[in-house]
């Protein structure tokens, strides 16, 4: 009888302990209802408090959720809404306020496309999700942006209170990227991001005899030019480029659709950057590494010996390491010139989720940051970034007291407003993230000498099927 | 006859209690493994996978994802890759094991502070493999430590990529495998070791054996069905190696996917969510991997009836 007692103890006592494990994921389940009325109850009894806030607060809102969540991939549009949105407190790296608004950030980072896997996970439902877990704004990127913006996850900025006229100053390009296709607007950037060419002034110096904007751009006024002086470079032991991806970006710009009917395409404006890189590779004038990698970014410091940079205005002031003393940005050593070939590279753009529970707000964010002339004019004195107010630049451009410091003081809008102007993205699809990264990686093998040309394209043809199964090459 | 009965009963009662305790085994297995397994065998019959946030599918497709893997050499190709840095790893790896195993277990020479050894030779297992990679990426890297090193010391003139030359990539993705496993190995061939009888090894001194015979003479044929399981279970989990060349080579298995193992091509299906062909890898994983458990079960089984 003992022994039978005991036993069943010990097996209640296992059971138990196994229902206990299932606990984890089934209780919650089971006690979510149970949780969530108050919940659901509570915002109904504070909403008339709420709304008193939020009218004193000026954001006009009876539609106002009481989290807003932005789901972003770094911390660039964090900055930029805590140092430019008026109203926005900080609370910690994660929360932020706005009036009696909750902001909750979920950042995560792009590798591995980690971050569009996050969206992909949570945008279709949104819609249907608990109040307070609804993302109602996240931001893309150029390269992906037609993956979210030819879909319903996004809502036309129209139903936002945004109007044709507050985004009639932004570069027509802005918002040819993130136009659907029955020619609705769903997106809203801040910034333009015409390229240039940012180049070592020491190095400029040192083997050019001038780190004059315009005596540089005469040693990079086209690719013939541009190959002479990397060998000049070269032999004074500086890289010309940090590695062949760099140029990449002003090529694939000015190239054409990278799919057209469902078939991949290389086309000759790429190719005429792989013959010309492989050159450089060869000759030792540039590396291989990857965009972002540390042998990639060694050359934001002397040591490095890198003689230029592609890249747009946030490339200057947020990625150059400009907060580190021991950088070449920090002591405002770049210069920027036109270079061999105007192009954009990325961007960040605004979009709402469908199913968003802060409109109002979401929109006023919006119109804030992109369309009221005084905030841009803010971020770029505060940021140096390039933003997407076309008249507004172009009276910055001929303002001789801006300039900016990791250029040494160099005013170099006009360059940017010159090359903003002919940026043309109509050729976008919702491919070029993943054929981009695929090409790249392939040509690394025929750089270094691993592969052929021929072997190289098909192992860019298996990598880019992979990732997209519908396309034929 | 009546007690006779009754003791039946009793054998079934507790019987009983045998298979409740089994329950959270069951419940477990079936949950996590049965029914994972079932839908991926299912799925890929299917073609189905995201374009952009369209669901393209699922649509049956019968067996072209198996041959579709097959025909266009991905399969031969990088299970090759995995056997060759598997092989690659594992060699130096049980030799080196065997010599350490025979060293610790070997009561004669009384190693001193053999359980410290133990421990360090061990530690490699506790890192993370990816943190283990990620050290790795960095120390070999073109701007790493080993390149000015071998700079410094006049070896080469130019950065050498260790991660662009097919026997350096390979070869590195082997030696962190090596360097992560053999302590394991170690202590199951010790444990081996230690099970042998001393009688044998003393009868042996006594008739003048030197060590080098004790080795191969006693302690090797001995050591056989350890061995074994020990050979079988790496080559089960070479197959699934993953995270190293993964982390190693960010993914794509450098230069052109020489590198590239099983699983990573199966990751690379992620991308598109592309449920049809990775189910389609993943079955014919697993159909290997149950021959070798096969294997492994029979082995110790006909040796338990000896």
């Amino acid at each position: 009888m003992k022994k039978k007692l005991l036993s069943s103890l010990l097996s209640v006592a296992m059971v138990s302990a196994l229902l206990v494990g299932c606990g984890s994921t089934a209780a919650p389940a089971a006690e979510a209802p149970a949780a969530e009325a108050p919940a659901a109850e509570a915002p109904a009894a504070e909403a008339p408090a709420a709304d008193a806030a939020a009218t004193d607060a000026a954001a006009p809102a009876a539609d106002e959720g009481k989290v807003l969540n932005i789901y972003c991939w770094n911390e660039e549009f964090k900055s930029r809404l805590t140092d430019h949105y008026p109203g926005y407190e900080e609370v910690d790296a994660t929360h932020g306020k706005i009036g009696d608004v909750d902001v909750v950030w979920t950042i995560t980072p792009s590798d591995d496309n980690a971050y569009q896997n996050k969206l992909d996970e949570v945008l279709p439902g949104n819609a249907d999700a608990a109040a307070d877990d609804r993302v109602d704004l996240f931001l893309v990127e150029a390269d992906y942006a037609l993956k979210y913006v030819d879909e319903d996850v996004t809502l036309p900025v129209a139903d936002l209170g945004i109007t044709d006229a507050d985004v009639a100053n932004q570069y027509q390009y802005t918002k040819d990227i993130v136009t659907d296709s029955t020619g609705k607007l769903k997106g809203v950037s801040w910034q333009g991001c015409p390229g240039v060419l940012i180049y070592n002034r020491e190095a400029a110096k040192e083997v050019l005899g001038s780190d004059d904007p315009d005596k540089v751009q005469e040693a990079v006024k086209d690719w013939d030019t541009f190959l002479a002086t990397a060998k000049k470079m070269k032999d004074a032991g500086y890289k010309m480029t940090a590695t062949a991806n760099d140029t990449y970006r002003v090529f694939s710009d000015n190239a054409g659709k990278v799919v057209e009917n469902g078939a991949i395409k290389v086309d000759d404006t790429i190719k005429k950057w792989v013959d010309m890189s492989k050159e450089m590779v060869d000759a030792g004038e540039t590396g291989t590494g990857d965009l972002w990698g540390d042998d990639w970014s060694a050359g934001f410091y002397p040591e490095g010996k890198v003689f230029c940079y592609f890249g747009p205005a946030w490339l200057i002031d947020f990625c150059m390491a400009a907060d580190d003393e021991a950088s070449i940005a920090h002591a405002g050593g770049w210069g920027a010139t036109t270079g061999p070939q105007g192009f954009s590279w990325g961007g960040t753009w605004i979009c709402a989720a469908n199913g968003t529970d802060n409109a109002s707000l979401v929109g006023d964010i919006m119109k804030k940051l992109t369309c009221t002339t005084d905030i841009m004019l803010d971020i770029v004195k505060a940021d140096n970034d390039f933003v997407n107010d076309k008249p507004a630049m172009e009276q910055m451009a001929a303002d001789t007291s801006y300039g900016d410091a990791v250029l040494g003081g160099q005013n170099a809008l006009a360059m940017f407003c010159a090359g903003a102007e002919k940026i043309d993205r109509s050729n976008m699809t919702i491919y070029d993230q993943g054929y981009t990264e695929s090409f790249q990686q392939a040509m690394k093998e025929y750089f270094e000498g691993n592969a052929t040309y021929e072997e190289a394209l098909d192992l860019f043809y298996t990598s880019v099927t992979e990732k997209y199964p519908e396309l034929t090459y | 006859m009546a007690t006779e009965k009754k003791k039946t009963s009793q054998v079934v009662k507790y019987n009983k209690w045998g298979y409740i305790f089994l329950i959270p085994f069951v419940v477990v297995y079936l949950i996590f493994q049965m029914i994972p397994l079932i839908s991926t065998i299912y799925n890929s019959f299917f073609e189905n996978y995201m374009s952009g946030l369209k669901q393209i599918g699922p649509t049956w497709v019968g067996l072209q994802n198996y041959i579709t893997i097959f025909q266009n050499g991905d399969v031969p190709k990088y299970f090759g890759n995995t056997m060759v840095m598997w092989i690659a790893g594992f060699i130096p790896q049980i030799v080196l094991s065997l010599l350490l195993a025979a060293w610790f277990a070997d009561t004669r020479l009384r190693v001193k502070a053999s359980g410290f050894f133990k421990t360090v030779i061990y530690m490699p297992n506790l890192i993370m493999a990816s943190a283990f990679a990620m050290l790795f990426f960095t120390l070999f890297s073109e701007t790493g430590p080993i390149n000015s090193l071998l700079i410094q010391m006049g070896m080469i003139d130019t950065p050498y990529k260790f991660l662009s030359h097919v026997v350096s990539a390979r070869s590195l993705v082997a030696f962190m495998n090596c360097l992560m496993w053999f302590g394991n190995t170690t202590i199951l061939l010790m444990a081996g070791m230690m099970g042998i009888d001393n009688a044998l090894f003393e009868a042996a001194q006594v008739d003048g054996a030197t060590s080098t015979q004790v080795f191969f003479r006693i302690t090797l044929p001995l050591l056989r069905p350890i061995l074994l399981f020990v050979m079988i279970t790496s080559l089960i989990g070479g197959l699934q190696m993953f995270d190293v060349p993964q982390i190693l080579t960010n993914g794509e298995g450098t230069p052109m996917r020489q590198s590239m193992t099983m699983i990573m091509y199966l990751n690379k299906h992620l991308f598109s969510k592309n449920y049809g062909m990775a189910g389609a890898m993943s079955v014919f994983l697993f159909i290997i991997t149950g021959i070798l458990s096969l294997i492994v079960f029979k082995f110790s089984t006909s040796e338990s009836n000896d």
